[in-house]
């Protein structure tokens, strides 16, 4: 399956990547032959079978509804770019 | 041909076909996935570790009761719990999301199918659930606040929300808005929402098209936000038709988008920020196993749910022999039932309980907000009370009148009716003597109008009773003061 440069554009708009037109010719060519393995393998005749979403034993594994962490420390909030006192400070969000 | 179809068009009646999106927080104690605070109103970001900010590494572990109580909600609305149900990675980048991605559930939710019942000016009616299903909240964004930046809170980031998706059964703001009180009162009944839209732990977004009534080809369907009140949701849906409609009547062509309710300006306005946003490439989430959920789960929950609105309504015109209406009013909120239910075993005149309730009761908790509380704790008078006080009425010690003062003496002081009554000396007057003398006072003093009213003037008959209630500071038993006063008039 070839895979048109479009969508390659509008996949890496969405992951807020910026490619450059080398960049995006070189992936549409990587990622179409990705696609082409997952065709090979859309072959196999899977009739029922059950679809698989993870390959580990499924024990159900829960905390139990009680609060554990104490107020967060300043270290959390200390990597942040951009503070306003405990608020994190971002680009102006426009709706 | 063009033409004609366009002219169609503009004289058409349309017909609205409305789905509504519902987000309720669940009221678990700590966060879905890690264990900060999931309580309301804490300093910014102060209920954050590297879990909810999305800190490299760092792994969800889900919280038991947030999945109990999304199978108490599936249960109660008829929906099928799956068994196995799976997480899902739905990615995006915006602000209230450190991720980068939030954790829902997609191709297999936890619940599927049900059904809400909803009754309007225009009858019952069924509207079906297309899901419900478990995810994140997310946090908090402040924009106006300082010029050029945003702020952002992740306090609500990582709180248990349950999606609960209707089918478009819904064709009027009438049907959205008893939809929603409905669904609301049931996650109410559960305990596991306390259903406040102003602080946006009951959040509605509405899918709202029109077609020419008739017709069964969907139109271009528009998704309208933000808004906090179930007034505003019926205004944005009424608003949001008459838009659509006149875009049509005109030639014009709707687009697919979302769009805001301004509830300043009464109106919704395009959404510029999400125009691409639909495209949110799920897949499923490597990071916790599929969601399973035993028969016996099941069961156990189903055992353990209360009586639900709808069956406790019927229960209480059956069993109490109430009219629709008090049953209606009085289930609509759990607590209210217990309440009554409550001073009606202490008491048992139904009737009479739930016009208390009703009226002074349910104006005193609006007053006071009460009703803000999932739980009314803070009764402004205890369910026996009340009981002890219409018992009073009931039994004739004190008229309906002389009770409203005595409730409003119970609400500010705390005691009980017999010792209120006793101490302001408000026992009613059942004594025929005692009534007798003060109507002879009465009639004594007004020779003139008595003589009026025996020369045909029969509505002076009121102002006779007023008198002698008057002189009675209202505690003449109005039974017997009618029935005496007739006689002596017509002597």
């Amino acid at each position: 399956m070839s895979l048109d440069r479009n969508t390659v554009h509008h996949v890496a708009l969405l992951a807020r990547l910026e490619l450059s037109e080398q960049e995006e010719a070189q992936f549409t060519d990587q990622l179409g032959h990705i696609l082409e393995h997952f065709e090979e393998l859309a072959a196999l005749n899977t009739d029922g079978i059950e679809p698989t979403s993870t390959v580990v034993d499924l024990i159900p594994r829960y905390r139990d509804d009680v609060v554990t962490n104490p107020p967060a420390p300043e270290e959390l909030r200390a990597n942040a770019p951009a503070r306003d006192d405990n608020f994190f400070k971002v680009p102006k969000i426009i709706e | 041909m063009a033409q004609a179809f366009a002219a169609g068009l503009k004289s058409m009646d349309y017909e609205a076909v409305i789905g509504l999106e519902v987000h309720a927080e669940l009221l678990t104690n700590s966060k879905v996935f890690c264990g900060c605070s999931a309580k309301f109103g804490a300093q910014p970001n102060e209920n954050t570790c590297p879990v909810c900010l999305g800190m490299p590494g760092a792994l969800p572990v889900l919280n038991r009761r947030a999945v109990e109580f999304a199978i108490r909600a599936g249960l109660a609305s008829r929906s099928t719990v799956a068994a196995c149900s799976r997480w899902a990675r739905k990615n995006y980048f915006y602000p209230d999301l450190p991720k980068g991605y939030q954790i829902s559930q997609y191709e297999l939710p936890i619940c599927t199918g049900g059904a809400i019942d909803i009754d309007t000016s225009a009858g019952s009616k069924t509207i079906r659930l297309t899901r419900i299903h478990m995810e994140e909240d997310t946090g908090k964004n402040i924009h106006d606040a300082h010029g050029d930046s945003s702020l952002v809170d992740f306090n609500r980031c990582g709180v248990p929300l349950l999606e609960i998706v209707s089918e478009p059964d819904i064709r009027s703001s009438e049907e959205a808005g008893a939809y929603l009180r409905k669904l609301r009162t049931l996650l109410q009944y559960l305990e596991i929402c306390d259903g406040n839209m102003e602080e946006g732990s009951f959040r509605c977004d509405a899918n709202v098209s029109i077609r020419p009534r008739g017709t069964t080809p969907l139109g271009t369907k528009v998704e309208i936000k933000n808004m906090n009140s179930f007034r505003n949701v019926e205004r944005a849906i009424d608003h949001e038709i008459s838009r659509q409609a006149a875009v049509l009547r005109d030639g014009g062509s709707l687009v697919q988008e979302t769009r805001l309710w301004d509830p300043d300006r009464e109106a919704t306005r395009s959404m510029r920020s999400k125009e691409f946003a639909h495209d949110y490439r799920y897949f499923p989430e490597p990071d916790l196993l599929p969601l399973v959920v035993s028969n016996e789960w099941i069961e156990t929950v189903r055992n353990a749910l209360p009586e639900l609105p709808d069956a406790r309504r019927q229960r209480f015109v059956a069993s109490y022999g109430l009219p629709e209406y008090d049953a209606e009013v009085l289930t609509a909120r759990k607590d209210v039932a217990d309440y009554f239910e409550a001073a009606v075993r202490a008491h048992a005149n139904a009737k009479a309980v739930s016009n208390w309730v009703m009226g002074e009761m349910l104006r005193l908790i609006k007053e006071r907000h009460l009703d803000a509380a999932l739980i009314i704790r803070a009764w402004p008078v205890l369910p026996e009370r009340l009981a002890e006080m219409v018992a009073l009425v009931d039994g004739g010690s004190i008229s309906g009148k002389i009770a409203k003062t005595v409730f409003e003496a119970m609400v500010k002081t705390g005691k009980a009716a017999p010792d209120i009554v006793a101490a302001q000396g408000l026992t009613q007057i059942s004594d025929a003597g005692e009534i007798d003398a003060a109507i002879d006072a009465v009639l004594a003093a007004n020779p003139d109008k008595v003589a009026e009213y025996r020369s045909g003037k029969d509505k002076l008959f009121g102002f006779f009773v007023g008198q002698v209630m008057k002189a009675t500071q209202g505690k003449a038993n109005p039974q017997k003061l009618n029935e005496i006063l007739k006689k002596k008039l017509q002597a």
